[in-house]
């Protein structure tokens, strides 16, 4: 975070050691956040204008404080003239921090009350937005082969970030999670022993190839591109909690246009539909889990 | 209005110190609270209930970009970090922060850059070390930090540590902890509004 400036302000002569906090100004650095997100989306192409704000300042001054440099405007001058840079907090701006069968109990409810209804559906298209390392979609069609819905099923999963992406589709994760993803899916309430999935290879745990037979990885971007198809489900948890509200509402209109109706749209456990304005097209499954159908 | 927010971090022990904190806060109270208990990764809204049982103001668990409100308990979910923006919160699944997920040092950090002098920090009761670097962001950006007399703790480790990262700190057993918060929401508006610098 912003410690360097008020640092730098201590060390300055004794007028700024007795007010160190007017040496900090929110709204100029707000200006210069704005700024260098300006300049990354017309230089690079990355739109990161319409993120979370503490959230993305956070990450920002990550990357400020690991470089050693004094603020938001430094940071522009490096990144604008050094794609390297850009390249580094490109990563760090990105959080892909994920787990297999995370919230099991989504899971469980899923099993319960969504598939069902796929069961009724002679081919089920799925869209899984966001999918980052992949470890949710690998999940999903754990799921679903489980539930002997796999053969009719495609799932389209995408992500912003193409390495990501390529990780998602080598399918190796690390060892040392497979104990916590081995009661995650049992609370998930697995049906088998987890450890059929994956061999130790790699130094890693490599899954079961014939997991992803169905699945298609593609760069998508949410903030820029449009809808590609007609799914029966959208999955997309954990990742519009980094968009600012106006962004969320542009992203929501695009599920509700890529969802068939009585499709399903499923968001992280503390998502919500409320103040979206297609909040009223859909009908919540078995709350507190937050999956939507659509009805209108 | 003079404070913006009220954020309180604890782990061990907090149950029943932020039960006893918050059963002397009249239902009118003004300035929104935000608490971050540490707690395990599968817990639900147990928490949130049994709180409630001790406080006519409204306790719900953090959804993302739920607004600030008066009146109002927020607690932070588990299994996400917490952001304070203005007027709204945030949430983000980055790695724990010393083990922690929700960080109490990222809420208050969030809270102390959106709302500078207009925050208040308080560190009550538990086992680790969280909460000490973002109550020094809090009091470093203008705004007030309070702590629970270590003494007085079911556990003193996180109120110590707070006290050595803040020595200004106020501290105080429950009771008057409260009692302070109460003072605090009375401070005349016009004398924040002329001092207030931003945001």
């Amino acid at each position: 975070m912003a410690v360097q400036i008020a640092e730098a302000a201590q060390s300055d002569p004794p007028a700024a050691v007795e007010a160190p906090q007017q040496a900090f100004k929110p709204d100029l650095e707000r200006i210069e956040i704005e700024l260098l997100l300006e300049g990354i989306f017309r230089h690079y192409g990355f739109d990161f204008r319409s993120y979370a704000y503490a959230s993305i300042r956070r990450r920002l001054w990550k990357r400020i404080e690991e470089e050693g440099l004094a603020n938001v405007s430094a940071l522009q001058e490096k990144v604008l003239h050094d794609p390297g840079m850009m390249e580094k907090l490109l990563l760090d701006l990105s959080i892909n921090v994920t787990a297999m069968f995370r919230d099991p109990n989504f899971y469980v409810t899923f099993r319960e009350h969504v598939v069902p209804l796929l069961r009724t559906y002679p081919f089920i298209r799925i869209w899984h937005a966001g999918c980052s390392t992949g470890e949710e979609v690998y999940s999903m069609a754990i799921l679903l082969r489980e539930e002997g819905l796999y053969e009719r099923a495609r799932i389209y999963a995408t992500d912003i970030n193409e390495v990501v992406l390529q990780r998602a589709k080598a399918g190796i994760f690390p060892l040392e999670r497979m104990q916590e993803y081995t009661d995650n899916y049992i609370k998930a309430g697995g049906k088998r022993s987890f450890s059929e999935y994956y061999t130790a290879k790699y130094g890693g745990a490599l899954f079961d190839q014939t997991l992803t037979k169905n699945v298609v990885f593609a760069q998508h971007n949410l903030v820029t591109d449009r809808s590609f198809s007609e799914f029966n489900v959208i999955l997309c948890r954990n990742v519009l909690i980094y968009f600012d509200k106006t962004l969320q509402s542009k992203v929501h209109s695009l599920f509700y246009d890529s969802l068939a109706m009585f499709g399903v749209l499923v968001l992280g456990s503390k998502e919500t539909l409320r103040f979206m304005a297609h909040e009223e097209c859909y009908q919540q499954i078995a709350p507190p889990e937050k999956i939507f159908r659509k009805v209108r | 209005m003079s404070y913006s927010v009220i954020a309180i971090g604890t782990s061990w022990g907090g149950l029943m110190a932020m039960s006893k904190l918050l059963a002397g806060l009249p239902g009118d109270f003004p300035i929104p609270i935000a608490i971050v208990q540490h707690r395990s990764k599968d817990s639900d809204r147990l928490l949130s209930r049994l709180l409630q049982d001790s406080t006519p103001l409204t306790v719900c668990e953090i959804e993302d970009k739920d607004l600030l409100e008066p009146c109002k308990v927020y607690v932070a979910p588990a299994d996400y970090h917490c952001l304070i923006e203005p007027g709204y919160f945030s949430l983000t699944i980055e790695e724990p922060i010393r083990y922690s997920r929700p960080s109490i040092d990222v809420m208050f950090m969030s809270a102390a850059d959106t709302y500078g002098k207009e925050a208040i920090g308080v560190v009550l009761t538990g086992a680790n070390e969280d909460g000490s670097r973002g109550l020094a962001h809090i009091v470093k950006r203008g705004g007030k930090a309070l702590i629970q007399a270590p003494k007085s703790a079911e556990i003193p480790i996180m109120p110590e540590a707070a006290v050595r990262a803040v020595p200004s700190a106020e501290v105080l057993p429950l009771p008057q902890l409260t009692r302070r918060l109460i003072e605090l929401s009375h401070e005349d508006a016009d004398a924040l509004a002329a001092r207030r610098g931003g945001p």
